[in-house]
C-alpha cells in the first residue's frame, strides 16, 4: 500500500502536470491552427483574360484570398502569367514568382525570353523549364480556368520543394 | 553610505548569496596570462545584457505589424532622439554576440573544458549558441524590408527540405499557408519573448554549473581527465585557489567593457544598416542578402553542387548540432591539452577558415546576375563598333548575356569573362554555345533568337579580342 508521503508526492506532480496540460493544450492548438487551416477559396480572380496578350508574360498582382486585417502590403501577392494562345487548355501558363531553388523572386527578361533569379543565378525558359543554375525543377505552375471572361488561378500555399506536380 | 550598504547587505543576506558566489574559488593558475582566455563567456554575457537593454528600448517604439513595422523602424533610425544609436548598438551587439559566443566555445573546446564533470555546461552552452543564432536571424527579419521578406521565404524553403516534417516546418516558419499578417507577429514574439525566455533559463543553468562545478583549470599536456579521481583533484586545486572576484573577474570586466565600447563605437561611427525597400511580395526586383555573419552560409547555398543541396541544407546543420551535443558524451575523459589533440585544432580551424572564405566570396559574388535596369556595355567598347556590331552589343545586354558575362570590367561574373572571346574561341563554337547553351548555367537561345540577332551578337563578340 502506498504510504502517505508518496501519495502526496504523486498528487503534487499530477496536479502540476494538469496545470501544464490545461494551459498547454489550448496554447499549442492556438499556435498550430493556422498551419492546418485550409485556404478559404479554390480560385482567385486575377483579371480579365483579354488583358493578357498572346506571346507575352506579365506580372499580375492581386489580393490574397484571406488577408488578416493588419496584413498591409502583405495582403497583395503576385504571379507570372504567360499567354500562349487565344483559346484552349494551354492558352495560359501561370507561374509562381518563387524560384524553385530557394524561393527568391524570379525576374522575367522579355527580350531574352528567360526568367532569372537574383539570388543564386537560376535561369528558366519562358515555359518554366530549367535553363541553368542551381534549380532542379521547373517553375511552380498554378492551375487556372476562364470563367465569364476572367482568368481565375488556383489558390495555393507558398510553393516549396514539397509542392507536388508542375 | 557605507553604513547604508552594510544595512542592505545584511538584510538581503548578500554575504551568503551574491558575494559568496562572486568570491567562489577558482584555480590559481587563472592568475597567469592564460587567464585571459577565460574571459569570453563573461564578454558574451555583457553584450547579451546590452542587447536586452537596447532591445527593450527598441520595443518601446517598434510596432510589430506588417503595415507599421517598417515605418516605426525608420522613425527609430532617423527621427527618434538617439534612436539610431540604440538600433546601431543592437545591430552591432548581435554580431558581437555571435562572434564572442563562437570564440568562447572554441576556447572551451580547445581547452577540453567540456569533459567530465562539465558536460552539461557544454550542452547548455551549445543550446545557447543555437539560441544566439536564432536571435540574430529573427532580429534581421523584424526590419521588414525586402531583404527580410525574402529571407523568410528562403528560410521556409529550406525548412521544407527536411524529410517527413518539411511541409509542417515551412508552414511553422511563415505561421500559415503564406507569408502574411501572422508571420511578423510570430517572429516578433519569438524574438522578444520565446527565445530570450529560453536563454534566461539556459543562462541560469549555465552560470549555476560554472559556479557549482568550478571553472576548469588550464590544461597541461599529459594531464588526463579521469572521472573517478577528477573531482577530488579539483577540490585539492581549489584549496590553493583564488577568489573569482576580484582576482579573476577584473579581466572579465576589462574584456566585456572593451566589447561594449567597440559595439558602441561601431554604432556611432558606422551605425545600423539602412533599411531596404519595404516588404512587398509583388515587387520581384530584389537582391536579398543576410547580415554579414550569415553571408558565408548564403555563399555555400550558391556554390554547392545541385545534387548535394538538400544534403548540405539539412545534413550539415544537423551534423553540426549532433556533433556539439554528442561531443561531451562521447569524449568525457582523457587528454585536454590542445597540443595533444591535433584533430580538435582542425575541427576549429577548418570550419573557421572555410566560413571566412565563403563570407569573403559573398562580397564579390560570382553567382549573382547583374539585373540593373540601366546595365550597358561600357562606352569605351561600343565607341569604335560598326552599326551591326553596336546592335550586337545592345543584344548582349537585352538577351541578358551581360547579366552573367563581363566585358571590359562590366557585367556579371557567373559565366566566363568575354573581353577576349573573339581571340579565344572560333566563331562556329561561339554560335554553337549561344544556340545550345551549356555549362550547367547558360540557357540555349536557339529557340528565341532570330538569324539576324545571332549574326549581330556574334559580330560584336568577335570584336572582343582583348586588345
Amino acid at each position: 500500500m502506498m504510504d502517505r508521503r508518496r501519495l502526496l508526492s504523486r498528487v503534487t506532480i499530477a496536479l502540476s502536470g494538469g496545470i501544464a496540460a490545461l494551459v498547454g493544450v489550448p496554447i499549442v492548438g492556438y499556435l498550430l491552427a493556422p498551419l492546418v487551416r485550409p485556404l478559404p477559396v479554390d480560385y482567385v480572380d486575377v483579371g480579365s483574360a483579354d488583358a493578357f496578350h498572346t506571346g507575352e508574360t506579365t506580372l499580375v498582382k492581386f489580393r490574397d484570398p484571406s488577408p488578416l486585417p493588419w496584413a498591409g502590403q502583405l495582403a497583395e501577392t503576385a504571379l507570372w502569367v504567360r499567354r500562349r494562345g487565344e483559346t484552349g487548355d494551354d492558352a495560359f501558363q501561370v507561374f509562381s514568382v518563387h524560384c524553385t531553388h530557394l524561393g527568391c523572386p524570379v525576374n522575367w527578361r522579355a527580350e531574352a525570353g528567360i526568367f532569372l533569379c537574383p539570388c543564386h543565378g537560376g535561369v528558366f525558359y519562358a515555359d518554366g523549364t530549367v535553363a541553368g543554375g542551381p534549380p532542379e525543377r521547373p517553375l511552380f505552375e498554378r492551375a487556372w480556368k476562364i470563367d465569364g471572361g476572367r482568368l481565375l488561378v488556383k489558390a495555393q500555399p507558398l510553393p516549396t520543394v514539397q509542392t507536388k506536380g508542375s | 553610505m557605507r553604513t547604508v550598504l552594510r544595512w542592505f547587505a545584511e538584510r538581503l543576506e548578500l554575504e551568503d548569496s551574491v558575494l559568496a558566489v562572486l568570491r567562489h574559488p577558482v584555480p590559481a593558475a587563472l592568475e597567469r596570462r592564460i587567464g585571459w582566455w577565460y574571459v569570453f563567456g563573461s564578454a558574451t554575457l555583457g553584450v547579451f545584457l546590452v542587447q536586452i537593454a537596447t532591445g527593450v528600448g527598441l520595443a518601446m517604439t517598434y510596432v510589430p505589424a506588417p503595415n507599421s513595422a517598417y515605418d516605426t523602424l525608420q522613425f527609430i533610425s532617423h527621427d527618434a532622439t538617439l534612436g539610431g544609436v540604440v538600433r546601431g548598438i543592437h545591430y552591432w551587439g548581435a554580431g558581437a554576440m555571435v562572434v564572442l559566443v563562437l570564440i568562447h566555445m572554441s576556447q572551451v573546446f580547445l581547452f577540453g573544458a567540456y569533459k567530465y564533470p562539465r558536460e552539461i555546461n557544454w550542452l547548455s552552452g551549445s543550446v545557447l549558441l543555437l539560441a544566439t543564432l536564432a536571435m540574430a536571424f529573427t532580429g534581421q527579419l523584424l526590419r521588414w524590408d525586402q531583404d527580410a521578406f525574402w529571407a523568410i521565404v528562403v528560410a521556409a524553403e529550406q525548412a521544407a527540405r527536411a524529410p517527413i516534417l518539411g511541409d509542417w516546418l515551412a508552414k511553422l516558419v511563415i505561421a500559415g499557408q503564406n507569408v502574411g499578417g501572422a508571420t511578423l507577429t510570430r517572429f516578433y514574439a519569438t524574438h522578444v519573448f520565446l527565445i530570450p525566455a529560453a536563454m534566461f533559463g539556459l543562462l541560469g543553468l549555465h552560470l549555476y554549473l560554472v559556479v557549482k562545478r568550478g571553472i576548469s583549470e588550464p590544461p597541461e599536456p599529459g594531464d588526463r581527465v579521469h572521472p573517478s579521481t577528477y573531482r577530488e583533484r579539483y577540490a585539492q586545486l581549489l584549496r590553493r585557489g583564488i577568489p573569482f572576484y576580484p582576482d579573476a573577474a577584473y579581466r572579465d570586466a576589462i574584456v566585456a567593457f572593451a566589447a561594449v565600447v567597440i559595439v558602441t563605437v561601431l554604432a556611432l561611427v558606422v551605425g545600423a544598416p539602412e533599411l531596404g525597400k519595404p516588404a512587398d511580395p509583388t515587387v520581384v526586383v530584389a537582391d536579398p542578402k543576410p547580415d554579414w555573419y550569415f553571408l558565408g552560409y548564403f555563399s555555400l547555398l550558391a556554390l554547392i553542387p545541385r545534387q548535394a543541396e538538400s544534403v548540405v541544407i539539412i545534413g550539415l546543420p544537423t551534423f553540426a548540432v549532433l556533433y556539439l551535443f554528442a561531443l561531451p558524451i562521447l569524449f568525457p575523459a582523457g587528454e585536454r591539452h590542445w597540443s595533444r589533440r591535433p584533430a580538435a585544432i582542425a575541427v576549429v580551424a577548418i570550419p573557421f577558415v572555410a566560413y571566412a572564405a565563403l563570407t569573403l566570396a559573398a562580397y564579390t559574388p560570382t553567382w549573382v546576375p547583374v539585373l540593373a535596369a540601366d546595365a550597358r556595355v561600357p562606352d569605351a567598347v561600343t565607341r569604335t563598333l560598326s552599326e551591326d556590331e553596336r546592335r550586337g552589343a545592345q543584344l548582349f545586354v537585352g538577351k541578358s548575356c551581360f547579366a552573367c558575362h563581363r566585358i571590359e570590367g562590366a557585367g556579371g561574373r557567373r559565366g566566363p569573362d568575354l573581353s577576349d572571346v573573339g581571340a579565344r574561341i572560333p566563331r562556329d563554337r561561339i554560335v554553337q554555345r549561344i544556340l545550345t547553351g551549356g555549362g550547367g548555367a547558360m540557357p540555349a537561345y536557339g529557340g528565341s533568337m532570330s538569324p539576324r540577332d545571332l549574326e549581330d551578337l556574334v559580330a560584336f563578340l568577335e570584336t572582343r579580342t582583348g586588345r
